[in-house]
């Protein structure tokens, strides 16, 4: 009777242990998900079952083998027949899990006949998403923390989902098998979103791919889960997995937004305009070092506020937001930002100028940005890569304008 | 030339007359003082990296940042990894080879002796370079102890130290092995063939010519990185044509072998201790020799699984995950002979066998969990997770320092020729047990649930396993304020030890010598049949 009920309590255990997400991995939205779901859950009870019965043998002879109890030391020290026996054994149940392990493992890596292909690129601290193929095709944008600051230093109740929000989820649509190109711009990220089954580290200069295909419509969260410095854990994963519908509806709207929204590059931009741009793209991509009062972290990340190098020859200012800062021949954390456009670029550096205490008085205009591009194209020659975070391949002219502006560049790298 | 003149006037049975104080550990060439000075810096570094694991930990008992900011975060993630693998439980199990060995094996000393002082002594200024690190400009080293670039290659002057600590932390290793390795070959008494040393002489052996075989890698990675920030290389720099995930494969060539550098003297402890306490000889001696150089073999060809989500081939995945598995085989081997050694004992539980007993139990489950990891769609779902690091802290932990607190009790009454106190050793063993599974127990079921490690700040769903993990370190960490304790009370007043305290010993340290053991153990080479 007792063993009955014992036996009841652990199968309703089981399944309820099982299930908790809480306790195990996070409920799968894809069969390959689910797949591995399941590996883990087999694996896990079959070292249930051997460690349960290993140490069950060895709490007995604890239990009835100790000499207070009596019990005489036998002299026994060998037996081949054991010894081959627990080799063989252990060795078949490692093929038996092998089988299905293969299996999954070639469903996961079978990356062929995607209906939808999106780059992803990890950057310091956020992450970058290109619809490449597919509907949706030509859609590109930032996805960046959308967690206040206040939540995170503790001077405001934490949101529901604290440091797991974005500014602009990825999307995508229900039951399509989704490819992703993964890479990163500065150092090893990786992109993960535990209820896609995908992991895949983002690898600067080198392309990986990976896949999923949500079963479910809905919204689902992950993290970088390879460390990539200070802000590693603060740039999260949202997907939104939409209908057929909505995806085509959000698709249109994306679409007719970034029409209606880019930044129109052959507009005259005024100064106000371009300093109030400017504001926007330097909350998207600098205050997480330089912070909102510019002040940066001392002896971590330079201020701007007061910076020579902010306030000097704009050749150099906009060199160092184009470029970044190499010391040595080797990158610091002030990476290149070439990815901005040249609007961004000119708004950016303008409201730097003028931010703060910083009194530049000037505008620097997208042309002169969209010049110094050029020009660095021109000089580095195709060797794209090895310039983009090195002070030696900048044109001697931005060169010398970073030396006119006297200490201000061993300012900015200074760490 | 006096040296030469005093050694000579007062003959080599004086054991009274060398230098007292600091000087002693300077100047010394005595396997048990050098022993026990690599014993006590062990622990030193131990505390050191334990106390930045409890800053990890103060951080993340609650979400959002309350104590450090992330980058200081992240340079004690790389410290407590760097600082306990190389400086604590590496140089422990040194300790330990130095001071049993020549006993184990019925030697004078250890092959060379001079040598033996140097690789001592290279390790203190490695760890005042690691512990400086902190307060140069920018910090120390930020990067995770596995030194991924190109984060390495952005990283300040901090990096560079902990460049040169690896350099030198790794050719101590190095030398202390050649050491060993010649003393166990050469200077074994008269009748000891191999297949008669103690286990802990073999697992030694065996570790030794992992580590001879493995830190050179090491070296040449940290090489790698080096020049690559400061020489205009680009071995591992995108930038300049070089490969990441190329340093990622000689780290963990490297890397990998390490874990079995400290398991496998772990493992060995644990040979001595548990037949000393079952009063039976241990059951399958020569399977264990074999099953334990298995393990060294297969080490070196299963690297690659810490990299299953770098997107290598699945060929090369199916390769690693087959002869990852393959690893359950001999370590299950060496687990069923402890329990089997066990069996039909007649068991006694002084603090030593708690602590072996603690090590077969959690460092089984370490090992469970290692196998869920070899798999790899499993793995690519808990890779770089609190599953991780729940399970390495298994092994480490639970497995490579439970074993070296095991050893320190067994052979403490033969170091000191006195007793420690059974009642506090078994508090600490208790103490240790439980807030070890309450620190990292939860991790398994944080990991599961998708919580990324060398995270400063989690997401809220994550907060009250944070919680209870951050209470049991904190509990595990003053425990060993405890042990320190009762290792001090012991070689202060503990009662006086006789030569064989334990029932069950039969090595030669027991069998042959007083408690303490002589300053030279063996002047003539006893004769073992």
């Amino acid at each position: 009777m007792t063993g009955t009920r014992i036996a009841g309590a652990l199968l309703a255990l089981g399944p309820s242990i099982a299930c908790a997400s809480r306790y195990n991995l996070q409920e799968p939205n894809s069969a390959l998900g689910q797949s591995i779901y399941d590996l883990h859950t087999m694996i896990l009870w079959v070292c249930v079952a051997i460690f349960v019965g290993v140490f069950s043998v060895m709490f007995y002879s604890v239990f009835k083998h100790r000499k207070s109890v009596g019990h005489k030391a036998a002299n026994f020290h060998e037996n081949t027949l054991v010894e081959v026996i627990w080799t063989v054994i252990p060795f078949i149940i490692l093929i038996g899990i092998a089988v299905p392990a293969t299996r999954t493992l070639l469903h996961q890596r079978d990356t062929s006949a995607p209906d939808l292909t999106i780059k992803v690129t990890g950057y310091q601290w956020k992450w970058g998403y290109d619809y490449l193929q597919g509907e949706g095709e030509g859609i590109s944008f930032l996805s960046t923390l959308s967690t206040p600051r206040d939540q995170i230093d503790g001077t405001a109740p934490k949101g529901e989902h604290y440091l797991l929000e974005v500014d602009e989820p990825l999307v995508v649509p229900v039951g399509k098998k989704v490819r992703l190109v993964i890479t990163a711009a500065d150092v090893l990220h990786a992109w993960w979103v535990p209820a896609l089954a995908v992991k895949q580290d983002a690898i600067p200069g080198f392309v990986r791919d990976s896949w999923f295909k949500a079963e479910r419509e809905g919204v689902f969260r992950g993290q970088c889960a390879e460390l990539c410095g200070k802000d590693h854990g603060f740039m999260p994963i949202v997907v939104h997995v939409l209908s057929e519908a909505n995806y085509a509806k959000w698709v249109g709207e994306r679409k007719q937004k970034m029409a209606a929204g880019a930044d129109d590059l052959n507009k005259p931009w005024t100064a106000d305009e371009l300093k109030s741009r400017g504001a926007q793209v330097f909350a998207q991509n600098c205050v997480a070092c330089h912070q909102g009062d510019g002040m940066g972290i001392p002896g971590t990340f330079p201020a701007l506020n007061g910076s020579k190098v902010v306030t000097g020859a704009t050749e150099g200012s906009i060199a160092t937001v184009l470029h970044g800062v190499a010391r040595d021949g080797k990158p610091t954390a002030m990476q290149a930002f070439k990815q901005l456009s040249d609007v961004e670029i000119a708004a950016v550096v303008t409201y730097a100028r003028n931010a703060w205490d910083n009194k530049a008085g000037d505008a620097i205009s997208p042309a002169d940005v969209k010049a110094a591009r050029s020009k660095q194209s021109a000089a580095a020659n195709g060797a794209e890569a090895a310039a983009v975070m090195n002070v030696a391949a900048v044109p001697a002219s931005v060169a010398g304008a970073l030396a006119s502006s006297g200490d201000g560049l061993s300012a900015v790298v200074a760490r | 030339m006096s040296t030469a003149v005093h050694d000579h006037t007062h003959g080599h049975d004086d054991h009274a007359h060398h230098p007292t104080g600091l000087k002693r550990f300077l100047t010394t060439t005595n396997h048990k003082d050098i022993g026990t000075a690599y014993l006590w810096f062990s622990f030193a570094m131990f505390l050191v990296g334990g106390v930045m694991a409890l800053v990890i930990r103060a951080e993340l008992f609650q979400p959002g940042m309350q104590v450090v900011n992330p980058e200081f975060f992240n340079q004690m993630t790389t410290l407590h990894g760097l600082i306990m693998v190389f400086g604590a439980i590496m140089p422990a199990f040194v300790g330990f080879a130095n001071w049993q060995i020549p006993m184990m094996i019925g030697a004078p000393d250890m092959a060379f002796p001079r040598l033996n002082n140097w690789s001592f002594w290279l390790l203190p200024p490695a760890a005042l370079l690691l512990v400086a690190s902190m307060f140069v400009p920018g910090g120390a080293a930020a990067s995770g102890w596995t030194l991924y670039p190109p984060l390495t290659i952005q990283m300040g002057l901090g990096m560079d130290l902990a460049i040169f600590a690896i350099h030198i932390l790794g050719m101590s290793s190095i030398l202390g092995s050649i050491n060993i390795i010649t003393t166990i070959l050469n200077m074994r008494a008269p009748g000891m063939t191999l297949m008669k040393m103690p286990m802990f002489c073999w697992t030694w052996l065996i570790t030794a010519y992992l580590v001879v075989a493995a830190m050179p890698v090491l070296a040449g990675a940290v090489t790698m990185l080096l020049t690559d920030r400061h020489f205009g290389t680009h071995f591992f720099n995108p930038a300049g044509g070089g490969d990441p995930v190329l340093f990622q494969h000689i780290f963990w060539f490297f890397g990998h072998p390490e874990v079995y550098i400290i398991a496998i003297p772990a493992f060995g402890v644990i040979s001595q201790v548990i037949p000393a306490f079952a009063r039976k000889p241990l059951f399958g001696y020569t399977s264990m020799v074999y099953a334990t150089a298995s393990i060294a073999i297969l080490s070196f060809i299963v690297w690659a699984h810490h990299m299953y989500t770098t997107g290598m081939p699945v060929q090369a995945q199916l390769f690693f995950m087959y002869a990852t598995t393959l690893i359950a085989v001999p370590t299950g081997v060496k687990v069923f002979n402890w329990v089997a050694t066990m069996w039909k004992g007649s068991l006694t539980f002084e603090t030593p066998m708690l602590f072996a007993i603690g090590f077969l139990f959690l460092f089984t489950m370490g090992g469970f969990t290692g196998l869920v990891l070899s798999y790899t769609p499993v793995d690519v779902q808990l890779h770089d997770t609190y599953y991780v690091v729940a399970h390495f802290h298994y092994v480490m932990v639970a497995g490579a320092l439970f074993s070296a607190f095991a050893g320190v009790y067994f052979w403490l009454p033969k170091w000191t020729g006195r007793m420690y106190d059974e009642t506090l050793g078994k508090w600490h063993f208790w103490l240790s047990f439980v807030f070890f599974n309450v620190t990292f127990f939860v991790q398994h079921f944080l990991g599961l649930a998708g919580m990324p490690r060398r995270i400063p700040d989690y997401a809220l769903q994550f907060a009250d396993f944070n919680m209870v993990s951050t209470i049991g370190a904190f509990g595990f960490g003053m425990t060993q304020l405890l042990f320190l304790y009762i290792v001090v009370k012991c070689i202060r007043s503990g009662e006086t030890a006789p030569a064989n305290p334990w029932e069950g010993a039969d090595t030669l340290e027991w069998t042959h010598l007083p408690s303490p053991a002589p300053y030279h153990s063996f002047d003539t080479p006893p004769v073992v049949k």
